[in-house]
């Protein structure tokens, strides 16, 4: 029921994301050749058609080290635009070449062996070059801007009034959506919202309501100086059927690389679709149940970083304090028996 | 408390475990006087069900008596005998509104392992899983009971406990199976498994007006009880006729049966040869989660035109599921976890009316110490077992 959508800034950023899983292959690749040259130098020379003798073994290991270097810079060091590290690369196939056709003169093993090997390192380094290429000739696309852009949908069995009075106080929203800890409404159409951050830290900026049509639409926008550029809708629709209300919500951030971008992506998650639709399954829970539900696996209830770490369906050890409890205006319906 | 916890592939242990906690304020404590062990559970036990976890407290079928109650419980004061329904339902969503009760929209904490699986999550259930909840089950001295004032029934007649145990899960389950063939005069209902829950699906289609209805088993002492205390008029004994399929043909005149209920699941002993093991090695390598053979039986079997009504468990996916003669003949398949809190009411008042008593299913009663012991005998179906029942 919600689309993720991660976008790019502008055209040149479309396809910002095939390069880097390129880089990565080829690093892993690097990886996957490191390890049986240094492992096992003798049966991979062998394997190559290539006589192992004390010189050829020392080259090998050689030659492992250096797919390792390459690996490292790759995958690691470099990363996300491994420019210098996929040149070397092509320079290392290029003197690999040279190595083998040497050994084709003097340790030739099996010629078809050894053949099948200089195809091999001609392919790679065909590979690597053009890698290499693509890397040096765009730099923008890997260090352009993207969107975070999130939409997420729920049904909730309730007048519209009643949502959209809920959702009009922005005050409400830690309630259900995780990674707030307050918004406190400043002044007319203003807010100051504070948030959870990484290390313990929170995260503050400023907002505006930027529309708000009654019972129908509410948007807001970070204002200038946020470390984080956002902003949001949730668009109230009646379900048909006399079900209540749809709920239409929409995130937006801007993540430009750095320290900004990283603060984005931590605030909305390694999943943000799925971190905006718990939110609205929490609004759900306390709109149509009066809190949010626990199980004895999930005692704070549905979260998505959760799910990856459950306790055990045991009682608790210790006593959960009843969190929304203490909140006012949860306008539950109450119980119906 | 003491709790039977899973402590890996067919294995539970009775463990020490923390007291149960009110953790939202419409939630009761139960001190549980009877809980059973489910088929269902044989398949968390067996290891089919994806997210179980060590120390999960397993058990959804229990009764008991009330301890302690939430702020917003005013139906339920301690001391109150209950029997509590196996799905966790808020009462208060579109479902639970519209009486889809196991369709709960807000009851499980962890929707989206499900909806991932499966486009939407179901309820959440008592110790049946991660994906339906993580709710700490009821194979235990006491439980928490979500949504008290929704679920549990108060049960204030001079029943025993087995009496009314199985209004919990297995009763309402067959019963729903049997309400799903629309049983009209003169109609043949076959049952794909003579368990608990075929049982019951057994009894109720005669309830609900069944000509005749036909119980399919290899256990000869399940396919007796059928006739003699379910009232199952005829019965294949598949050990004996493996063409099931044909032999419902010759008992119906060639028509087939007008309604097929499948009280199976995913666990099927039998099947023809060569598909059978197929797929107990598909399902042993865990590459697909069920051996759905009585569900393509009672698709191959049921009249054109028919019902197919799903009571059985499956979890994740089928292979050779026979699609063209489901179309083709047009058959009609229902099938979901029991709404059991829609059942509670009308099928206590058929028990008050002595038209059923359900205890005729119990055939072990056990310490709730013995539940290792329980889940073997159950499982390996030793001495004639039928259904478990754990006293805490």
């Amino acid at each position: 029921m919600s689309t993720p959508t991660v976008n790019g800034a502008g055209p040149a950023t479309g396809e910002g994301v095939k390069p880097d899983r390129l880089g990565t292959a080829l690093g892993w690749a690097s990886v996957g050749l490191g390890a049986p040259l240094s492992i096992a130098p003798e049966a991979t020379l062998e394997a190559i058609g290539i006589e192992p003798d004390a010189r050829s073994r020392a080259i090998a290991l050689g030659v492992g080290v250096q797919e390792y270097t390459a690996a490292a810079g790759i995958l690691a060091i470099e990363r996300p635009r491994p420019v210098f590290s996929l040149w070397s690369r092509v320079v290392g196939d290029l003197a690999h070449l040279g190595l083998l056709t040497a050994a084709w003169r003097t340790q030739r093993q099996s010629a078809p062996r050894l053949a099948g090997a200089i195809a091999f390192v001609a392919g790679c380094a065909v590979i690597d070059t053009f890698a290499a290429v693509r890397f040096s000739r765009e730099p923008e696309r890997q260090q352009a801007p993207a969107d975070i852009h999130v939409r997420a949908s729920i049904t909730v069995r309730a007048p519209r009034e009643r949502v959209y009075s809920y959702w009009q106080d922005f005050g409400n929203f830690p309630e259900f959506m995780l990674h707030l800890e307050s918004v406190e409404t400043t002044g007319e159409r203003r807010s100051h919202w504070k948030a959870k951050g990484p290390a313990g830290k929170s995260v503050e900026w400023d907002a505006e309501t930027t529309e708000e049509r009654p019972n129908e639409l509410i948007a807001w926008r970070s204002l200038e100086g946020a470390d984080v550029e956002n902003s949001g809708s949730v668009r109230f629709v009646d379900a048909p059927g006399g079900r209540g209300t749809e709920i239409h919500l929409e995130l937006r951030a801007r993540t430009p690389g750095g320290r900004a971008g990283q603060l984005a992506a931590r605030l909305f998650g390694e999943e943000p679709d799925s971190q905006a639709r718990d939110d609205l399954r929490r609004f759900k829970q306390v709109m149509e149940t009066g809190e949010v539900v626990r199980s004895d696996g999930t005692v704070e209830g549905q979260s998505t970083a959760r799910l990856l770490k459950q306790r055990p369906a045991q009682p608790p050890e210790e006593e959960v304090r009843d969190a929304s409890a203490d909140r006012a205006g949860t306008g539950a319906e109450g119980s119906q028996s | 408390m003491k709790a039977t916890v899973f402590s890996g592939r067919n294995s539970v242990q009775v463990e020490n475990v923390p007291d149960p906690k009110i953790l939202n304020k419409r939630d009761a404590i139960v001190k549980i006087t009877s809980t059973a062990i489910c088929g269902s559970d044989l398949h968390l036990y067996d290891g089919y069900i994806p997210t179980v976890k060590r120390g999960d407290i397993f058990g959804h079928e229990f009764m008991g008596e009330v301890t302690d109650v939430g702020s917003e419980v005013s139906n339920l004061k301690p001391g109150d005998r209950v029997v509590v329904p196996f799905p966790i339902a808020c009462g208060n969503c579109n479902a639970c509104a519209s009486g889809l009760f196991a369709a709960c929209e807000n009851s499980n904490p962890n929707a989206k392992i499900a909806e991932k699986l499966m486009g939407h999550s179901p309820c959440g259930i008592f110790g049946y899983s991660h994906m339906m909840g993580g709710y700490a089950g009821g194979q235990a001295e006491a439980a928490r009971v979500p949504f008290a004032d929704v679920g549990p029934l108060k049960i204030e007649d001079d029943f025993t406990d087995e009496q009314v145990l199985f209004l919990s899960d297995v009763f309402p389950t067959g019963y729903m199976g049997a309400e799903f063939c629309d049983i009209k005069p003169g109609d043949v209902i076959a049952v794909w498994g003579a368990g608990p829950v075929g049982q019951f699906a057994i009894a109720s289609a005669k309830m609900l007006g069944a000509e005749r209805v036909i119980a399919i088993d290899e256990y000869d002492y399940r396919l007796r009880m059928a006739t003699e205390k379910a009232g199952a008029d005829e019965v294949i004994d598949f050990g004996i006729r493996p063409d099931v399929v044909e032999a419902l043909n010759e008992m119906t005149g060639g028509r087939g049966p007008d309604a097929c209920i499948d009280a199976v699941g995913m666990e099927a002993t039998h099947g023809h040869g060569g598909l059978h093991a197929y797929d107990r090695v598909k399902q042993a390598a865990r590459i697909q989660t069920e051996r759905p053979e009585a569900l393509r039986q009672a698709i191959l079997a049921c009249r054109p035109g028919g019902i197919v009504s799903v009571m059985g468990v499956y979890g994740g996916f089928v292979d050779k599921f026979p699609a063209g003669a489901f179309v083709n003949k047009g058959l009609t398949l229902k099938t979901g976890q029991c709404h059991v809190h829609r059942y509670l009411k009308p099928l206590l008042d058929r028990i008050r009316g002595g038209e059923i008593d359900p205890s005729f299913i119990t055939t072990h009663t056990m310490s709730l110490d013995d539940a290792p012991n329980g889940y073997e005998t159950f499982k390996k179906k030793r001495d004639d077992c039928m259904k478990v029942v754990l006293k805490p």
